[in-house]
């Protein structure tokens, strides 16, 4: 590296305050489960999410009665919001394994002190996108269908079928997600079971951390697994959304049918992942008071993320519009000034101007770094993203080959209740992993400080 | 070897030089049955021990290349053998439309390979280890760092592993009962 970079990094904002130690790292994280006392906005926060969760439970419930009639879908729109949400939460969870895996083979060590919560993030995001398709199958308790197992009824899954293949993938991307938050979370859980003063939190902390001892021996492996694991899901999460972008692509559906999906998803699931992830961070590290660790730094380096990966999103729109119009295919180009000028225009519109236009105020430093806006701008992207799957979803299917079999798609209140009660159980899920889960890898965070460093001899 | 009460002895150290030091010269000196303790980890620690493990890529080559084949040929055995489907005369082998699922099944297995085979090969869980037993040793997690030297090992000798050990200026040096 010459010197001119190395006096850019310098001047940029540390990565963790100065002054920690080792000590002082493990007291200030491991407080906020252990000693501090569950503030009142914890209490408030989690009610309200609760609540919005007992409205997925009971529009779910009602879903069970009286089945997939209560939704807004039909044909031609089939799919509706359950598969946009579907591809929206699965998108948002991209972001903590991007952070976690490749940022740790990119050698990128500002991540170690956000890729725990992102990981949780991603948990909850996967177990929020699952949902939708079991909920979508009209009869959802016959959902292990899906899985290869032998039947009397002696069939098999097509396994030349996207929507298997999905199973495949969303299934891997699951537990192997699982595995990695699991195995960062062992020496922490470690630290957690010999700070603890509470017998039952003991016990709880000590079974979980395994009897994890810290030996030379056991970290070598464990580094070796971990970077292994990490290794592994670079290409588990690139092929995730490669292969629920094969759920439209393979499809003949105009506007379905293009080889810039997959790249063009995965870009798009960053982009909104990271939206989620400082959407996240911004209200946790202040209400915790961790700006020491959750610096300005990283949210200049997310909003960078963003600003790189909304580019790549816009150059997919524009191929989108270019080969509507260069291919020559009359539905394609009638897909096109469907969606310009047919009837759900406006929300194409606002599509652009939430994830095109309003982000480009990341170009601006000031704003990189400051919370509120950058807070705004989150969130103003992930309902981009959101419209996004709305206009490849329903504008493509309302109106394909056959004027006869055109109609609208309109969302009922069963549509939406489900949808917000999916925001309301992933925030439920964030709450109780703040409380009981130390939310910043300690451990990672200690190898982060100077005295770390083992000086050669 | 002698059966005996005593585990080993511990040595309480500050910083991770100190540590990898100590650890240095213990190996030096002969000792071979030793281990070192850190809150997080530690390139030089571990081969400062003379520690160098190769089994876990191993572990999860093994798992990817089970995984990888048995992903293949359930969809082959499915497909090909046990319930064909004749679709306009195009290949039951159709091995591009396989290699989704393939590849999933790699990294599944490959990624619990990974961790449950750290897991067996670092001997967790365990629930009751001697070390625990050395009241110190809870500041293992956060910011001390300890050395043991087993009472299993060849040059052990109470008295003379002691003297050995405060010559490393430890901060605190501690018998590990068994």
């Amino acid at each position: 590296m010459d010197d001119r970079a190395q006096e850019l990094i310098n001047k940029q904002a540390p990565v963790i305050e100065p002054g920690y130690t080792f000590g002082t790292v493990t007291d200030k994280i491991s407080s906020i489960v252990l000693t501090r006392p569950t503030s009142n906005g914890w209490f408030v926060g989690f009610g309200i999410a609760f609540l919005i969760t007992m409205g997925l439970l009971y529009s779910v419930g009602y879903l069970f009665v009286r089945g997939v009639g209560i939704w807004g879908v039909n044909i031609p729109v089939g799919w509706g919001f359950a598969i946009v949400n579907f591809v929206w939460w699965i998108g948002i969870g991209h972001a903590g394994t991007l952070i976690s895996a490749i940022l740790l083979l990119l050698r990128q060590s500002w991540r170690n002190s956000i890729n725990r919560f992102a990981e949780a993030m991603t948990l909850f995001a996967v177990a929020c996108a699952g949902m939708f398709p079991v909920l979508h199958l009209g009869r959802p308790w016959l959902a292990y269908w899906l899985f290869p197992y032998p039947n009397t009824m002696k069939v098999w899954p097509q396994f030349r079928s996207p929507l298997v293949w999905d199973v495949f993938a969303v299934s891997t991307y699951a537990t192997i997600s699982l595995l990695f938050w699991f195995i960062g979370l062992i020496p922490d859980l470690a630290t957690l079971r010999d700070r603890s003063e509470n017998r039952a939190a003991q016990i709880v902390y000590g079974m979980l951390a395994m009897g994890w001892r810290g030996s030379a021996r056991h970290w070598a492996r464990y580094e070796m697994a971990y970077l292994l694991l990490a290794g592994l899901a670079t290409p588990l999460v690139l092929s995730v959304h490669t292969v629920v972008s094969f759920d439209f692509a393979i499809g003949i559906v105009p506007g379905w049918h293009t080889t810039i999906f997959p790249p063009y998803f995965v870009a798009g699931a960053i982009y909104s992942g990271f939206a989620m992830v400082l959407m996240l961070a911004i209200p946790i590290r202040k209400f915790y008071g961790l700006e020491d660790f959750i610096t300005d730094r990283h949210l200049n380096n997310s909003a960078k993320v963003m600003l790189a990966t909304g580019l790549i999103v816009a150059y997919g729109y524009g191929i989108e519009a270019f080969m509507g119009w260069y291919s020559g295919n009359r539905y394609d180009a009638f897909l096109l000034w469907n969606r310009l000028h047919g009837p759900y225009a406006f929300f194409y519109y606002l599509l652009l101007l939430c994830n095109i236009g309003i982000p480009q105020v990341l170009w601006i430093k000031k704003l990189r770094t400051s919370p509120g806006w950058l807070f705004l701008i989150s969130g103003i992207i992930l309902m981009g993203m959101w419209l996004e799957r709305f206009i490849i979803v329903v504008v493509s299917l309302h109106r394909d080959f056959l004027t006869s079999s055109w109609g609208m798609y309109y969302p009922t209140r069963w549509d939406w209740m489900t949808y917000i009660g999916t925001i309301g159980f992933f925030l439920a899920c964030m709450f109780l992993f703040l409380r009981v889960l130390p939310m910043i890898s300690i451990f990672e965070m200690r190898t982060l400080l100077p005295e770390a460093e083992v000086k050669a001899e | 070897m002698k059966r005996t009460q005593i585990y080993g002895m511990m040595a309480e150290f500050d910083t991770p030089d100190s540590i990898v030091h100590a650890a240095r010269l213990t190996h030096e000196a002969g000792y071979r049955r030793i281990d070192a303790y850190s809150p997080f980890p530690i390139e030089a620690l571990a081969e400062a021990i003379d520690f160098h493990p190769t089994d876990v890529p191993l572990v999860v080559l093994v798992g990817g290349i089970i995984g990888g084949l048995s992903g293949f040929f359930l969809q082959y055995w499915i497909h090909v053998i046990n319930y064909p489907i004749n679709v306009g005369g195009r290949p039951l082998n159709s091995w591009p439309a396989f290699i989704v699922v393939t590849f999933e099944m790699t990294i599944l297995f490959a990624g619990i390979f990974a961790v449950l085979g750290m897991l067996a090969l670092n001997g967790l869980p365990m629930p009751y280890h001697p070390v625990f037993n050395v009241p110190r040793f809870a500041f293992a997690s956060k910011d001390r760092f300890f050395l043991i030297i087993f009472s299993s090992d060849p040059k052990y000798e109470p008295a003379e592993t002691r003297r050995f050990l405060e010559g490393l200026n430890p901060r605190s040096i501690a018998e590990v009962p068994s």
